[in-house]
């Protein structure tokens, strides 16, 4: 594997829960509908998102991917039904992340884009510029440390969000489509982040387009159609053995609308 | 056009031989449309930005009546002005009419709401682009503020500039207020309308010369300051 | 070049940073003829030096100047438009009027003079000429004294104000050098005061074309604010800038004023007010 990353150490990557204290998971959603103007966007839904593992949500366009990712991360109000988390509200913002589908670059410099999550959350401006620059340096920015985010290019930008996502160890880390666009070699690098936050503990839920990455990364499937789970399933059932009509179609590469 | 040349003429002489009427012309209009950008930019840019991020009942008058007050006209700001600083007026007892104080006041007024709703529009763009992110970072409201005004902070030296730029030219409101009374409260620009109506064209030009140049001088200053135009290139 | 640059800032600095000067200070509203005249760069200084007063003028129209004094915002008024200063004394604004001096308004207009008013014997005939001729004429337009003054002329002339209309009549609504501009602009007549009119820096193709008759003399008068009516004026500066403008000093000093050899005021202070 020719990639420039460094490794993480469990220490740099596992989630703050994994240290003692209580994890934020599982989360469960009972019932829970996303509205906007009297419109339903999805739902209801019910599934609930275990401890451990990387769960892929997959399914067409407008399909409520997106959606149903902010609704569990309390970006989109619910409706009706209930999103409920292990502990109690307060506690649980603080203990997730966000990858956005469009990376949002705050007009300052990578490093200080990367310490801005621990900056805010009390930590002194120098150590979280340290702690960003290692961070930085680890994910392939380190040579882009000090310029302003917004010039990065798509997979740099991409990188940088999710530094920014891992910096303060989540429980639970939500990712919008994050290798959209990016080529080959910064995806095996995305890839590889994710998965040692996953083996250190780390709950990824993640969206994607790509047939390829959900396979290699994925330990269970979340399949979205017209706004429902239409199919939930572990990984390897799903692939082989998929037990709708239209996720069999998704699979092979049948339009499916 | 023979005028013209005469006029630019004036303007190196006033300049060169250090005329000290003209230094302390200059000097008076600098201190008094700097301190009221400074009084307006502590009110309009925070204004601006609570604008973008607070949703309350009355915002959309409070903003069209803001981009409104945008076009005030400066003679009207004067005579309001002048009726409350007046020794007949509510303020008389202040004794500030014909007063530098009094001219900052009024040029005070005449920009904040043009710092304000510059300030508004940038900041509610930068917000609508920051917003995801923030709440997702779990950021309190002041420091949702503080990160925008930081970040914005371009956009908002722009707002202030344009205060500036407004308040530097301004002749109507400060006439009536100020007076233009010399070595006291005469301005570059009161110069220049008395010049003016003396039919001294060329003198008159010279003088606006030197403001432009004045004023050239001041956005660059600024700039530098700011290192606004150095590292960042976005 | 860096000197010059260093001096230059300096200058600008020290100017930034001077402080005001300690002497007593009071307001005067003058109109703008007054002050285009030049007399007050002659009088002020030396109302400093015999007397430590510093003199402020706020140049405006005479209706602008009365209307400070109404309000209190001036310690003294010097104008000239001598109903309006009656009806100002009338409300109680004025402690007493007090006689200065006069100089005179002339009729300005093209060079060649096409409506020939070069002839007439008096103003009012004068202005009949130009009105029979519909040739061009500007007016102040801003209820000034030197407005009210033309107006007057005009009544005279056999035209009232409603008369003073059509598109050879333009009012600029402007001071007089301004109006000046507009009238040189317009190669038109107009009404002057003669400070002004030789002061001039734009006059291209006008010319003094009429003067001399007595009823185109301008009276100043001197009024202080009255104190009764306006307490917090400082009326003690006015009166005692009143007694230097009434003295033989000031007589001297306003018959000798002199613009481009021309003799402009004519002192006429008695020795007790109005
Ligand atoms: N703010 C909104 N207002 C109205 N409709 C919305 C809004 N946000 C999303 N929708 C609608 O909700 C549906 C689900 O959108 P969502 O963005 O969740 O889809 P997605 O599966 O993420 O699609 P993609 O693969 O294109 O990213 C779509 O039909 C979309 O048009
Ligand atoms: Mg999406």
């Amino acid at each position: 594997m020719s990639s420039i990353l460094e490794a993480l150490t469990a220490d740099e990557i596992a989630p703050v829960a994994e240290a003692g204290g209580g994890s934020i998971l599982p989360l469960r959603l009972e019932g829970a509908v996303a509205r906007i103007r009297g419109k339903t966007l999805i739902g209801p839904i019910d599934l609930t998102i275990g401890r451990r593992g990387l769960t892929i949500v997959m399914g067409p366009n407008g399909s409520g991917k997106t959606t149903l990712l902010r609704l569990m991360h309390g970006l989109q109000r619910v409706a009706s039904g209930r999103v409920i988390w292990a502990l109690p509200e307060g506690a649980v913002r603080a203990r997730q992340a966000y990858v956005f589908q469009t990376p949002i670059m705050m007009r300052r410099s990578v490093v200080d884009c990367i310490a801005y999550p621990l900056i805010l959350h009390g930590t002194a401006r120098a150590e979280a510029r340290a702690q960003a620059a290692g961070w930085a340096r680890r994910i392939g920015l380190g040579h882009v440390l000090n310029q302003p985010a917004p010039v990065l290019s798509g997979g740099e930008k991409q990188k940088l969000a999710l530094a920014r996502a891992l910096i303060r160890r989540p429980d639970i880390l939500f990712l919008d489509e994050p290798c959209a666009n990016l080529d080959g070699s910064a995806m095996r690098d995305i890839e590889s982040i994710l998965i040692q936050a996953r083996q250190a503990g780390t709950r990824i839920v993640m969206a994607t387009h790509d047939m390829g990455q959900a396979r290699r990364l994925a330990t269970d499937v979340l399949f979205m159609y017209g706004g429902k789970v239409h199919e939930s399933a572990p990984a390897a059932a799903f692939f082989n053995q998929p037990q709708t009509t239209k996720a069999q179609a998704f699979i092979k590469g049948d339009i499916v609308e | 056009m023979d005028s013209i040349f005469q006029g630019l003429f004036q303007a190196f002489h006033l300049v060169l031989t250090l005329d000290p009427d003209l230094y302390r012309i200059m000097a008076l209009s600098l201190r008094v449309t700097l301190t009221a950008v400074v009084i307006a930019a502590a009110i309009g840019l925070p204004l601006g930005a609570w604008l973008a991020v607070n949703r309350f009942r009355y915002r959309r008058l409070t903003i069209a009546v803001l981009n409104a007050f945008m076009g005030l006209p400066p003679v009207v700001v004067g005579l309001f002005i002048y009726l409350l600083l007046s020794r007949s007026g509510p303020l008389g007892v202040l004794g500030l009419l014909f007063t530098p104080a009094a001219m900052i006041i009024a040029q005070a007024i005449l920009i904040t709401p043009l710092i304000a709703s510059i300030a508004h529009q940038a900041i509610r763009d930068l917000w609508s682009e920051y917003h995801d992110l923030l709440i997702s970072l779990n950021a309190t409201r002041a420091q949702r503020i503080k990160a925008l005004l930081w970040d914005g902070r371009r956009a908002l030296l722009t707002a202030t500039l344009a205060g500036f730029g407004r308040a530097i030219g301004e002749v109507g409101a400060i006439m009536i207020v100020g007076g233009n009374i010399e070595y006291s409260t005469r301005v570059m620009t009161t110069a220049i309308a008395l010049e003016t109506s003396k039919g001294n064209l060329a003198f008159a030009l010279g003088l606006g010369i030197v403001l432009i140049g004045l004023a050239v001088l001041v956005n660059l200053g600024i700039h530098w300051l700011g290192r606004t135009e150095r590292a960042s290139n976005w | 070049m860096r000197r010059l640059l260093k001096l230059m800032a300096i200058s600008l600095a020290a100017a930034l940073f001077a402080g005001t000067a300690p002497a007593e200070t009071m307001k005067m509203a003058v109109t703008t003829s007054f002050e285009n005249s030049g007399l007050g760069k002659v009088l002020l200084p030396e109302v400093k030096k015999d007397l430590g007063l510093d003199v402020k003028l706020l140049v405006v129209g005479t209706g602008a100047a009365l209307r400070l004094g109404a309000n209190g915002d001036v310690d003294a008024v010097l104008v000239h438009a001598k109903n309006a200063e009656l009806k100002f004394m009338k409300q109680g604004n004025g402690l007493h009027r007090r006689l200065i001096m006069y100089n005179d308004f002339v009729l300005i207009g093209p060079k060649e003079d096409p409506v020939g008013i070069k002839k007439a014997k008096t103003a009012a005939e004068a202005l009949k000429m130009i009105a029979a001729a519909k040739f061009p004429f500007v007016s102040r337009g801003d209820d000034s004294g030197t407005n009210k003054k033309e107006l007057a002329l005009w009544k005279e002339a056999g035209f009232d104000k409603a008369d003073l209309k059509g598109s050879w009549y333009r009012a600029a609504g402007a001071g007089m050098g301004a109006t000046l501009n507009v009238a040189a602009g317009m190669n038109a007549y107009t009404m002057s005061d003669r400070a002004t009119w030789l002061k001039f820096g734009n006059k291209r193709d006008l010319a003094l074309l009429f003067a001399g008759d007595p009823k185109l003399f301008n009276q100043y008068t001197l009024i202080p604010v009255n104190p009764k009516t306006h307490p917090g004026v400082r009326t003690d500066l006015a009166l005692k800038l009143e007694d230097w403008l009434t003295s033989p000093k000031a007589a001297k000093l306003i018959n000798g004023y002199r613009i481009k050899g021309e003799k402009l005021f004519t002192f006429n202070a008695k020795s007790a007010p109005e």
